[in-house]
């Protein structure tokens, strides 16, 4: 399971954008280090995260090895009713994570 | 009047002792960072340390070895028990008869009291609960403890931070007490306080102790860099405790 | 500037005192040469000429650290139903992998801004290109100054 935060507003506004903000943690390997004994350290990286409010995706993005590690991102997302966002990623490997948080709408 | 005047400056040179020099003023890391990595470290969301803080917090209620306890069991809301736990590291504990920093604090509960095997230096977990314990106490002033042996411990500190070594032959006082704010290749020198460490170093891409960052300064002036754990690093670590006695805590820290 | 402060800017200044520095140029790059990305944007835009402007790159005039630079894209167009922004795609020329990340939004996104930490392999200029509804694009470019590089940098 990767870890990650969430950030929303816990109250907004009907039909106005408000903010998400993500952190996950992740190395984001590029795949061009190489270890101590000259190994080099194999791609890894979040390559993919979708967010969806009230199940219908609002955003989405492929990402790779140039996003830094432990990749940050913050995007824009609007409702008309009181709900939840969800953000779920998943890596190269396949491991994948999620975060949720609620929101109501004033 | 000889003998007087020998007394009073053995007492200067005690009291010198006990108070190391310090910068005037006394200024936090942050102060020397880029806008963008001080706004990173004051970000309580994105702050990238917060990551491992997170992680610690759910390894605090996780049981360990062969005790069956987790850190919770014994030390409750750590919101509360922690409070300024990393305000007083280094110390010198009588049960274990030397002085730890909290990382060594943190194994001797989790081998004696959790009876688990000790978590490596830099391991992701022993990173995590460090810098969960360490942001507890965030806000409070570091007030690390000097009874003896701490007091011994500070000597070797104080005598290693003085002493140049390594093929640049520079001592820690050479830029953090006689240029810090000055720039060295493309970074301003700061004060070398230990206040916001554990820290999310981005030359690291990753979260690390405060004796990784002091190793880096070893290999900065090309000496061999001392072991994890080691009497050297430790001592410094208690110098460096004492000479910013007072200034808060703020982990974790972000740097360059 | 003055040629000691520029050399310490761009971290040169104790190994490449024989390099001859041009003033008001960055410093060569040795490691990672910038590649020509008229390739990759002919691919994202199937071949559509962006239109430049519309888009306000924030990123920092200098990276003391390439492996993490804060960069935040605002979009200046409507996001209606039927007419939005629908990807924004970042590209760093001196990157091994140019293209850094896609981003694809939908009309309840609300607002075309999208804020991340991105790598970048050198001193270059970064490419921010915004998709709109009917295949129509924007393109914006901003020059970062980076004074340890990322990807190629081994650091302890």
């Amino acid at each position: 399971m990767i870890l990650g935060r969430i950030q929303v507003p816990p109250n907004v506004r009907k039909g106005e954008p408000f903010e998400v903000r993500i952190l996950v943690q992740h190395p984001m390997e590029t795949g061009y280090r190489r270890d101590l004994n000259g190994q080099a350290i194999p791609l890894h990286i979040v390559d993919k995260l979708v967010c969806r409010v009230g199940g219908a995706e609002v955003f989405s993005a492929e990402l790779g090895s140039g996003i830094a590690a432990n990749p940050y991102m913050a995007f824009y997302a609007m409702a008309d009713a009181s709900g939840e966002v969800e953000v779920e990623w998943r890596d190269n490997r396949g491991e994948t994570g999620r975060v949720s948080a609620k929101f109501s709408v004033a | 009047m000889r003998a007087m005047a020998v007394a009073a400056a053995s007492l200067a040179l005690a009291a010198a002792a006990q108070q190391p020099p310090r910068p005037q003023p006394l200024l936090a890391g942050t102060t020397f960072q880029s806008p963008e990595a001080r706004q990173m470290q004051l970000d309580d969301f994105a702050n990238p340390g917060l990551l491992w803080v997170e992680r610690g917090q759910r390894l605090w209620s996780e049981p360990r070895g062969a005790a069956g306890k987790s850190c919770a069991s014994c030390h409750g809301d750590a919101g509360q028990s922690m409070r300024t736990a990393a305000a007083h590291h280094p110390r010198y504990y009588p049960a274990a008869g030397q002085v730890l920093d909290l990382e060594g604090r943190i194994n001797r509960c989790v081998t004696e009291n959790e009876h688990a095997p000790a978590l490596a230096w830099e391991s992701e977990e022993l990173l995590s609960l460090a810098a969960y314990v360490a942001r507890q106490s965030k806000g409070a002033a570091i007030d690390a403890p000097l009874e003896a042996p701490a007091r011994d411990l500070y000597e070797q500190g104080r005598h290693l931070y003085f002493e140049r070594q390594g093929q640049l032959n520079l001592a820690c006082t050479n830029c953090h007490d006689m240029n810090w704010g000055k720039t060295l290749f493309a970074e301003r020198i700061s004060q070398g306080h230990p206040a916001d460490w554990p820290a999310y170093r981005i030359e690291w891409q990753t979260l690390g102790s405060l004796q990784r960052r002091l190793r880096a300064c070893y290999f900065g002036v090309r000496a061999e860099l001392p072991a994890f754990g080691s009497q050297d690093l430790l001592a410094l670590e208690v110098y460096l405790a004492a000479r910013a006695r007072g200034l808060e805590l703020s982990p974790p820290g972000v740097r360059k | 500037m003055k040629r000691r402060d520029f050399l310490k800017r761009s971290g040169l200044a104790a190994t490449s005192m024989a390099l001859p520095v041009l003033a008001q140029q960055p410093p060569p790059q040795r490691f990672q040469p910038v590649q020509d990305i008229a390739p990759l944007l002919a691919q994202l835009t199937g071949g559509a000429t962006p239109q430049p402007g519309g888009i306000e790159v924030q990123l920092p005039a200098i990276a003391e650290n390439g492996n993490s630079v804060p960069m935040r894209i605002k979009v200046d167009h409507v996001m209606a139903p039927d007419d939005y922004v629908t990807a924004i795609h970042i590209v760093a020329e001196r990157n091994p992998r140019p293209l850094v990340a896609s981003f694809h939004l939908h009309p309840a996104s609300g607002r075309a801004e999208v804020s991340t930490r991105v790598r970048l392999a050198g001193t270059q200029k970064v490419t921010v290109l915004a998709e709109l509804s009917g295949k129509r694009f924007l393109m914006t470019q901003a020059d970062v100054l980076v004074t340890a590089a990322a990807c190629l940098d081994e650091s302890m």
